[in-house]
């Protein structure tokens, strides 16, 4: 579904991703693995093309997106969930959906906003909240939802878990899970390995800006060195 | 008692059509963040607009529908200057996109000008509504009930428009994190195209509208943009119903000035806004400007650092050209030169502080003329001898600086430039209207230099060592730590506060230098000229100095002295063509699209694409 080819990626002179290629296969759930600054994030924003690579490719559902602005991304069917959430402070609950909202998609779930609010009852009661007065986890959840919104055909998350209390990180797993269910593809990054492995399907690890492994959880365990060197566990 | 209503009445009117300019000034800003100088422009098509269709369209059908066509018209204009001219330069420096805008000023004048030749035209009146009604005994023309009653109409469109549709959502969604919205699916491209459209139809409105009450003519873009930025800042910048109310507030109050206190009409509402920004530095019913909240917009600075070998030869290959002008070139070269170098320090006098400090003034003309004021007020009424009033031109200046600075360095970005804006105003009336002192607009005249520098040669030679000398003491400060200081705080003012600076009073310290080498290049400027009048404070002139700031380039120190000579030139070369403003207005729109970075910054990156030194830019 989605396929980056040996992409480049740079903030200014920094040399962040490097080389770095992966498949995210229709209806999985994809964990990608690393430290704190190993390129998880930006990743992310290549696809989007918040961040354009600058050389390498980035294919989804046969079309390559380098060079598309990220509004055009989005159209396709890429949902993206910004690791610092970044609600609209000033805009309530569902008016923040609203900015989200785009048309039915063929190959995705659709999404209304009454569904999203029986996912995530909490969002339900502050509807008309403004989201500043929101907690970290609800702003999670109002990100994902907003992000739902557009119906996308595969959902990146980026660290869903950063910041959140425990008891909401559990609800957060089972809403990843109850998504996968409902036909969507999803890529999360987390440093977190356990949340990780309640979720996805497949691991794949970074460091540098480099794939250092790619494969499932238990070939993982299979090679604890690969984990102590790539991971704070 | 009556009279007062009535009067109160007529501000209510009046406050109709500035409203509606600043509400969409205040909805382009929020969004795209482009401080929109040509707004007032769109404001004067209004008004020629509405005339025409007037003329075509009869009877009160025509004339109302007139004025709908005519917003929709100016929307059309807005929506091609947006597509055209902004789009290609959303990812310049912040702020580098008010230069197109003056840009587009000028072709807008000049074409006005083509079309509907330089005479003022009368508006026409509205069909039945051409008398008067009384008012508690007093006479109230219809058609300021008319307008009284439309504009909480207005307001309330607006505001249902903004609260309500999915365009207003993702309006306010955009004025907060624009890059969101587009990795939402939304093409900020269109939303851009679509808000300032809109925008600029307001402007129109707004123009075609007070047609009866006044008229049209090529003036107007000036004569309301200096208002229309003081409601949007008293307001807050983005609230519109803090524009409604500072609408209100500032037609009310001209009224009434008009009638009670005539000499305050020039300043009165500048005064107003100073007030308001010194009790409420975010305006009215405006929000703090959150820092980095929008995100840093282009590629990261480049460090400064010292010219290498090449530049250096470069420079003092320039010296020694200038040095040895006077052999070769004629009078005419000369003066020119003189006026270049003048520009040169007052331009780098700005760029000192809004490259390195981050600090946009609006206002620098101030210190400019305020140092020629200072100098030739004392040659005119006591004849001090002109070595000793010139010391006094960056020394007062320097004063003036530090006062003004006090109150203007709280606040930040916009609002601190309008501050600086509204002291200058300040300045500038006082030279205009304190005629026992200053003359007003006759001017001081026959402030010639001492006898020993009487000669244009010897003069050209006093004003290079200390222009040259001035540049090159802000370029030594700027590689001080004073200077490091200053940048950290402009960077980020938390983190540099942190390592222990006080950001605040750097900041105060380098507008107070800044002012002074303002005021020299002021002082050297009368006694080039021999005299001073108020234009030399107006706010032309602090415009002046911050285009060339941006058009030679912001992240570059020499920016300000190459875009000063830069303009100097062309200005002079220009202004012999009947449509100067015209050509003058495609050159600055052409620098701006083509060289984002400013002349010295895209030269610079040319330069390294050339000699293939640093592959790795983006």
């Amino acid at each position: 579904m989605l396929s980056v080819e040996r992409i480049h990626s740079y903030y200014g002179k920094a040399h962040i991703l490097n080389d770095l290629s992966f498949e995210v296969r229709r209806g999985e759930v994809v964990a990608l693995l690393g430290r704190n600054g190993a390129g998880k994030s930006t990743t992310m924003k290549s696809v989007m093309q918040l961040v354009r690579p600058r050389q390498g490719q980035v294919v989804f559902q046969g079309e390559n997106l380098i060079g598309q602005p990220a509004f055009r991304v989005a159209k396709q069917g890429i949902g993206y969930v910004p690791e610092d959430r970044r609600i609209f402070t000033d805009l309530t609950v569902v008016e923040n959906l609203e900015v989200g909202r785009q048309p039915r998609r063929q190959d995705a779930p659709h999404w209304t906003v009454e569904q999203l609010f029986e996912i995530f009852p909490n969002l339900s009661e502050r509807r008309a909240n403004r989201g500043k007065h929101m907690s970290g986890g609800e702003q999670q959840m109002l990100t994902i939802a907003r992000t739902l919104m557009g119906n996308p055909s595969l959902l990146l998350l980026d660290e869903p878990s950063e910041g959140i209390a425990p008891v909401i990180v559990e609800q957060m797993a089972a809403t990843i899970l109850k998504l996968k269910a409902e036909g969507l593809t999803v890529m999360i990054s987390e440093q977190n390995l356990h949340f990780a492995r309640a979720v996805a399907d497949r691991a794949i690890i970074i460091e540098g800006g480099e794939k250092k492994f790619d494969g499932s959880f238990k070939e993982l365990e299979e090679h604890p060195e690969i984990r102590d060197a790539y991971l704070s566990v | 008692m009556a009279f007062l209503f009535a009067q109160f009445l007529t501000g209510l009117a009046n406050a109709a059509a500035l409203f509606l300019v600043a509400s969409g000034l205040s909805l382009i800003f929020g969004v795209t963040r482009i401080v929109n100088f040509a707004h007032g422009s769109f404001y004067m098509l209004g008004a020629f607009i509405g005339i025409y269709l007037m003329e075509i369209l009869p009877g009160a059908v025509g004339f109302w529908g007139a004025i709908v066509l005519t917003g929709l018209a100016v929307g059309l204009i807005g929506a091609v200057v947006e597509m055209v001219v902004l789009r290609p330069i959303y990812r310049a420096p912040e702020l580098f996109q008010l230069v197109a805008t003056f840009g587009v000023i000028l072709v807008i004048q000049d074409l006005a000008l083509m079309i509907w030749g330089a005479e003022d035209r009368l508006g026409p009146r509205a069909p039945g509504l051409r008398g008067v009604w009384r008012i508690f005994g007093e006479p109230v023309p219809k058609y300021d009930i008319i307008l009284i009653a439309i504009t909480p109409f207005i307001l309330f469109a607006l505001w249902y428009l903004i609260t309500k549709t999915r365009l207003g959502v993702l309006v306010r969604a955009a004025t907060q994190d624009r890059e969101m919205v587009g990795a939402l699916g939304v093409n900020q491209a269109w939303l851009f195209t679509g808000v300032f459209a809109l925008g600029s139809a307001l402007a129109g409105w707004g123009g075609a509208l007070q047609l009866p009450k006044g008229g049209a003519d090529l003036l107007m873009d000036f004569n309301i943009i200096g208002a229309v930025f003081v409601v949007v800042v008293i307001g807050g910048m983005g609230s519109l119903p803090g524009a409604f109310i500072a609408s209100v507030l500032i037609s009310v109050l001209n009224v009434f000035g008009v009638t009670y206190l005539p000499q305050s009409t020039l300043v009165l509402m500048f005064v107003v806004m100073a007030v308001v920004l010194i009790i409420r530095p975010y305006g009215l019913l405006g929000r703090e400007e959150v820092a980095g909240e929008h995100g840093q917009v282009g590629a990261p600075e480049t460090p400064i650092r010292p010219y290498g070998p090449v530049g250096q030869a470069l420079v003092a290959a320039l010296m020694l050209v200038l040095a040895l002008l006077p052999l070769f070139a004629d009078q005419f070269m000369l003066i020119l030169t003189i006026d270049m170098v003048i520009f040169a320090l007052f331009a780098a006098s700005l760029h000192f502080i809004l490259g390195s400090g981050g600090l946009v003034s609006f206002g620098h003309a101030a210190f400019f003329g305020g140092g020629a004021y200072a100098a030739a007020l004392l040659v005119f009424h006591t004849d001090t001898p002109m070595e000793l009033a010139f010391l006094f031109a960056p020394l007062a200046a320097g004063l003036l600086a530090l006062g003004i600075g006090w109150f203007c360095i709280r606040l930040t970005g916009v609002y601190f430039a309008m501050l600086t804006l509204a002291f200058s105003q300040l300045v500038w009336s006082l030279a205009f209207q304190w005629r026992a002192v200053t003359r007003g607009d006759d001017g001081l005249v026959n402030i010639w230099p001492a006898e020993w520098l009487s000669g244009t040669e010897t003069y050209y030679y006093f004003a290079l060592i200390l222009g040259v000398g001035g540049i090159l003491f802000l370029r030594h400060v700027i590689h001080s730590p004073f200077g490091y200081a200053l940048r950290a705080g402009r960077d980020s003012p938390r983190q540099a506060e942190a390592t222990g600076i006080d950001v605040k009073r750097v900041q105060f310290v380098a507008f107070a230098l800044a002012g002074a080498m303002a005021g020299l290049a002021g002082g050297i400027f009368v006694f080039a000229k021999g005299s001073v009048f108020p234009t030399e404070l107006e706010i032309a002139k602090s415009f002046d100095a911050l285009i060339v700031v941006f058009l030679g380039g912001v992240k570059t120190l020499a920016g300000g002295v190459v875009g000063a000579s830069f303009m100097t030139v062309v200005e002079d070369w220009l202004t012999r063509l009947e449509y100067w403003r015209l050509l003058l207005g495609l050159v600055i729109i052409a620098v701006v699209i083509l060289m984002p970075e400013g002349i010295v910054g895209t030269l610079r990156t040319l330069w390294r694409r050339i000699r293939n030194t640093d592959e790795e830019r983006v």
